[in-house]
């Protein structure tokens, strides 16, 4: 399989400056790749489809059959990033989620940024992820989002840009982790052509973030909460308190009783004093937020605002990755930092300003829709891709109420070379680095890349049929 | 450990001893079958009855034929002691406590469970069964060795063993009823050369052949009763399988032998003492099909308590 056919087209291609010829960083890779004899490629690409089907790394589709597993897709070709521009990402990173924190931990207590009138009361007011139970909590470190996953597109100008903040549960560093493995396993031969940055220590990165949320002399027992098999990230879920070497309970196996949260436990009952939730905020505890919950703990939140047990990420971080609020992080970083931000925005019409709402209503087949609060490409237009139907189905539901949605102009993701069939063929990708905030600000080098598999398309959702690849940081 | 968890290593461990046992249990007919003359020798029938599941079979299929039973007791979907839906249940179980188990007994109980959900696995059935259900005992024996191999030998180990030897303790004994449901072909046949060929096949389903004969030479009932019950040493013995299984119950509980503190540790130490403390002349005097069935009964209430002690949710006490 050769690059002669292959196509960059008019997009931004990340490994070919133009046709036939490679980025500087990309050549060593480029040549190895073509000296493999023909099929060879294929080959390892269908070896790696095994490897994941037989390590059972699956997620769960919602609404396709209950608790239907399938393998997320992987193309062995891997995404590369350059050292220089890797070391201004993650600057941009640092900087996007201290003020993030900043801004979370201001809304739950003294709202400055309103009263000083950066921004209006009413984007707070309305935001269906602010948590009133939140109002006055003090986590640890006045740290309140300890693992984030920012979503990072670049566009035909090769401007990279951030798309979304995920601030709640961001999942996909598993298949961070378990691609670099399938890569090393089965395509060794790629890594002598470039120095990559390992992602292999998240793991115990991640596990000093949460530990670090305890008394420095204590001995925590920490715990990662899933909602169960059923949950789309479930595999994520068991690989993380597996790679770190923690608990990995449900709420059933968990009880509020003497002050504590505990767990049921063939020796009785064990408290418990950290806990990595990964469930959203208003499944944690059915007293406080949904109370037809069967997934959380009764009494949890009364034990937590008492500071006897630790969340990570706290709740209520939500509040900052409201697709409204995203339009407003340049004014959050400098209200709280005094800098201009480093990566920007895409540029955001909020829809409840009624001019922008105007001019989003007349160019809908120009732009991108999001609903304000939903996540994994669910309640979403492509306008340019949708149909009349769609596009005045989603006019209405925008009039309807306006403060739920956003629109973005549809940007022309930039594009890797993926195998399609015998050939090789662009397809578009965003980026999802993964930042730890605990004694400090990590990113891991690397993130998921996730890739629309679908020839033309721009959504790169698992759940829409996305798949992955590895992304390799260069060293500097 | 948690609760939840202790419960389903347990159980990923006793679905698939079952799978394996099926297997046998498969195999060893067939073996039998082909050693036997021609024509009214086709037994699958027993094979249906040893599974206690007589009634679910017939409800499900209108005569015991060869294809019918493999079908049944390999590939059926609805019938929950299939060697599918054990690996079913046990992936399902395993799936829910990845985090616990080492990542190759993940692996090999993910591959275990594609095998018997494959289409080549239902040819196969057909075209070479002896390949295929030596595959899947092979299947288990991984699963047991990657086990001992790669987890600590901690709570969770125990558990798993002790889910394996209540399990294999209970397939053995219902292996030894076989012989009480195969008709021979008349009186006259009882200690002949086909009765000699069926207590082989028998030694053959438990892997037991080769050993027994090293113990015992001669095939001689009594004897195989002796050698499957009662042998301290031999790994599918009911006799072994009990005492592993109250040795993994006392490393959890930490409670010294001679003594219980529990209903669980105190039903296994009264049956281990009876395995003891008896000989296969007094089992074959109390009947060869009454001792399997009673086995049954208190290895049901062992795991019964198991469950409630271990498993069950408590309400929380100081």
């Amino acid at each position: 399989m050769k690059f002669k056919s292959y196509h960059a087209e008019s997009f931004f291609d990340e490994m070919f400056e133009s046709d036939g010829i490679p980025r500087d960083y990309a050549n060593l890779l480029v040549q190895k790749i073509e000296s493999f004899p023909d099929g060879e490629l294929l080959r390892r690409q269908e070896a790696a489809e095994r490897a994941l089907f037989h390590m059972g790394i699956t997620f769960n589709v919602y609404g396709d059959h209950e608790g239907r597993e399938k393998v997320l897709p992987f193309d062995i070709i891997p995404r590369i990033v350059e050292a220089s521009e890797w070391e201004w990402i993650e600057r941009g990173l640092k900087q996007r989620v201290y003020a993030l924190n900043l801004f979370v931990d201001d809304i739950y207590h003294d709202q400055k940024i309103i009263k000083d009138r950066v921004m209006p009361e009413g984007v707070v007011r309305s935001a269906k992820s602010f948590r009133k139970p939140c109002v006055g909590l003090n986590p640890p470190h006045g740290i309140w989002c300890h693992i984030t996953g920012t979503d990072l597109v670049r566009d035909t100008d090769g401007q990279i840009y951030v798309l979304e903040d995920n601030l709640r549960c961001p999942s996909g560093v598993s298949y961070v982790l378990e691609n670099r493995q399938v890569m090393k396993r089965i395509f060794p031969q790629a890594f002598d052509s470039c120095s990559v940055l390992p992602v292999e220590d998240y793991p115990s990165r991640l596990l000093d973030t949460i530990q670090y949320l305890a008394p420095a002399d204590a001995a925590p027992t920490v715990a990662v909460m899933t909602p169960g098999i059923y949950n789309s990230a479930y595999f994520e879920h068991s690989f993380l308190a597996q790679q770190m070497g923690v608990e990995l309970v449900e709420g059933r196996d968990l009880v509020v009783a003497d002050g504590y949260v505990m767990m049921r436990t063939t020796e009785g009952f064990k408290r418990l004093d950290i806990i990595y939730r990964r469930i959203d905020d208003d499944f944690l505890d059915p007293l406080v937020f949904h109370s037809d919950s069967l997934l959380g703990v009764p009494g949890l939140m009364e034990v937590y605002k008492a500071g006897r047990v630790a969340l990570a990420n706290a709740p209520g971080t939500g509040i900052a990755d409201d697709k409204v609020i995203y339009a407003y992080v340049p004014e959050i970083i400098k209200y709280y930092l005094n800098e201009d931000i480093l990566i920007p925005n895409v540029p955001t019409y909020v829809c409840w300003d009624e001019k922008k709402l105007k001019y989003v209503l007349e160019c809908l087949d120009r732009l991108v829709v999001k609903a304000a609060n939903e996540s994994g490409g669910y309640g979403m237009l492509i306008g340019p891709h949708a149909t009349t139907d769609e596009r005045e189905e989603f006019a209405r539901r925008i009039q309807d109420n306006p403060r739920n949605y956003i629109a973005q102009p549809t940007l022309s993701l930039s594009r890797v070379p993926v195998i399609a069939g015998d050939c090789l063929e662009g397809r578009h990708v965003d980026l999802r680095p993964y930042v730890l905030y605990g004694e400090e600000i990590y990113v891991l080098p690397g993130g998921l890349t996730r890739v629309a598999l679908k020839k033309g398309s721009l959504v790169v959702n698992s759940s829409q049929g996305g798949g992955s690849k590895d992304t390799w940081v260069l060293s500097a | 450990m948690l609760s939840r968890v202790a419960d389903s290593i347990y159980w990923v461990s006793r679905h698939v001893e079952r799978a394996d046992n099926v297997a046998r249990f498969i195999d060893a007919n067939f073996n039998m079958i082909l050693d036997l003359p021609i024509g009214s020798f086709d037994q699958w029938e027993p094979l249906v009855n040893t599974t206690g599941d007589r009634e679910l079979f017939f409800e499900r299929y209108d005569a015991a034929t060869k294809d019918n039973v493999i079908q049944f007791l390999t590939f059926d979907a609805e019938y929950q002691n299939s060697i599918k839906s054990c690996m079913g249940l046990a992936r399902e179980n395993a799936r829910s406590i990845r985090e616990f188990i080492s990542s190759e007994m993940w692996e090999q109980i993910n591959k275990f469970y594609l095998m018997m959900n494959s289409r080549d696995s239902m040819d196969r059935a057909v075209e070479e069964p002896h390949a295929l259900f030596t595959d899947i005992m092979i299947a288990g024996y991984l699963f047991a060795g990657i086990t001992d191999a790669t987890m600590s030998h901690g709570d969770g180990w125990h558990f798993c063993r002790l889910g394996r030897m209540l399990e294999r303790a209970d397939k053995t004994s219902r292996i030894l009823d076989v012989k009480y449901f195969i008709v021979l072909p008349s009186v006259s046949h009882v200690g002949s050369l086909f009765d000699n060929i069926q207590w082989s096949a028998l030694l053959r389903s438990t892997s037991a052949f080769e050993m027994y004969r090293k113990r015992h030479g001669r095939i001689s009932p009594d004897r195989i009763v002796d050698f499957m019950v009662l042998d301290r040493e031999f790994p599918r013995s009911i006799h072994h399988c009990i005492i592993e299984a109250e040795e993994s119950l006392r490393a959890i509980s930490g409670t010294p032998t001679g003594m219980f503190q529990n209903p669980a540790e105190q039903r296994l130490g009264q049956l281990r003492a009876e395995l003891d403390y008896t000989n296969a002349h007094e089992i074959i005097a109390g009947g060869l099909h009454e001792f399997p069935n009673s086995l049954q009964i208190k290895l049901n209430l062992i795991s019964d308590a198991i469950f409630e002690i271990f498993f069950a949710l408590q309400p929380f006490k100081k």
